[in-house]
């Protein structure tokens, strides 16, 4: 195909799609208009009905809990694939060359070193309290949780190893990970138990705006951030692992 | 719509082309982290500050992270 044909094929195809992108725009509602009823509804009975205040967590939590189940267990299902894959990539090569050196520090300059260790408190209290706030202010399990690996990780880049394998144990990130997938289904046992329905809101609500309030809301949350806290540092010292191995071996 | 929102709308759109313009995957990494950030903010400026939490965490701190994991990766493995 020479070049004249090709830029043909693709200013038609091009054409066609910015047509059709402007035809829907046309049909879009105006600007910050808001047409379904659905978050309206919740907005008005969030605070009657749940005692929470973050009409967004009920929704994840609560009102569709059973859809963040779905998506708790893809974040489990993938965190298990990608250490399960470097895993046994890593076996391989270990029983090749068996590494008997301690982990090096990787070169990190004085700068980085400094704003990381500088930041690795204010950012763990930051996640804890997302995690804890999260049935009252915005945010919640998975936003606390990514911030908490993130307190994990800046550990490894103030140029400490070693702190991180040790605020990091991949013994404990094992089980931490699977407690926090199942600590889900458990408080969703709980509406079981109780003779309601999978997940219902059986604990009691508390008053809207108290640290303990929103029945479940809280404990769910709770799973969640160490889930996603303790999947998204597995992953990371996977990685960190890899690139570890590879670099021992490489200075052999 | 307000001139704040104007004016954070243009910097994503010119985020994003940052991002796709800049060939060096390293750089790109350091690009989208930036361009997560003025993503989040975007959803503040819009009143979503759950998902801008979400993104500001997941944009401009996981993501560049894998992406500079995996280039350590495969360089690594390219000096062998």
């Amino acid at each position: 195909m020479n070049p004249v044909v090709r830029r043909l094929v693709f200013l038609s195809g091009a054409i066609g799609v910015a047509l059709l992108l402007a035809w829907g725009m046309t049909g879009l509602p105006p600007f910050g208009v808001y047409r379904g009823p659905y978050g309206d509804v919740i907005n008005r009975s969030a605070i009657r009905e749940r005692h929470t205040t973050e009409a967004v967590g009920a929704v994840v939590m609560d009102y569709r809990g059973f859809d963040t189940l779905g998506e708790e267990f893809i974040l489990l299902t993938s965190v298990v694939g990608v250490a399960l894959l470097l895993r046994t990539a890593r076996d391989e090569e270990e029983r090749e060359t068996p590494s008997d050196e301690h982990p090096g520090t990787v070169p990190i300059t004085d700068a980085v070193a400094a704003i990381g260790l500088a930041l690795i408190g204010p950012t763990v209290l930051t996640g804890l309290s997302i995690v804890a706030h999260g049935h009252i202010t915005p945010g919640g399990g998975f936003q606390g949780g990514a911030v908490l690996a993130a307190g994990a990780i800046l550990s490894f880049l103030a140029g400490r190893y070693v702190l991180f394998r040790r605020v990091a144990p991949t013994h404990l990130l094992d089980p931490a990970e699977g407690s926090g997938a199942a600590g889900f289904v458990l408080v969703g046992a709980l509406g079981l138990v109780s003779g309601s329905a999978f997940l219902a809101n059986v604990l009691p609500l508390g008053e809207a705006g108290t640290l303990l309030s929103s029945g479940t809301l809280p404990l769910l949350n709770m799973t969640v951030g160490l889930e996603v806290a303790a999947g998204f540092v597995l992953i990371v010292s996977e990685f960190l692992e890899e690139t570890m191995a590879v670099r021992r071996k490489g200075e052999r | 719509m307000t001139a704040l929102q104007a004016v954070i709308l243009l910097l994503v759109a010119g985020g994003g082309l940052a991002v796709v313009l800049v060939r060096s995957p390293l750089r790109q990494a350091l690009v989208v982290g930036i361009y997560g950030l003025t993503l989040a903010v975007l959803f503040v400026v819009f009143q979503a500050p759950d998902v801008a939490l979400s993104l500001g965490a997941v944009g401009s701190v996981a993501l560049p992270l894998m992406i500079v994991m995996a280039l350590a990766k495969t360089r690594s493995g390219d000096e062998e």
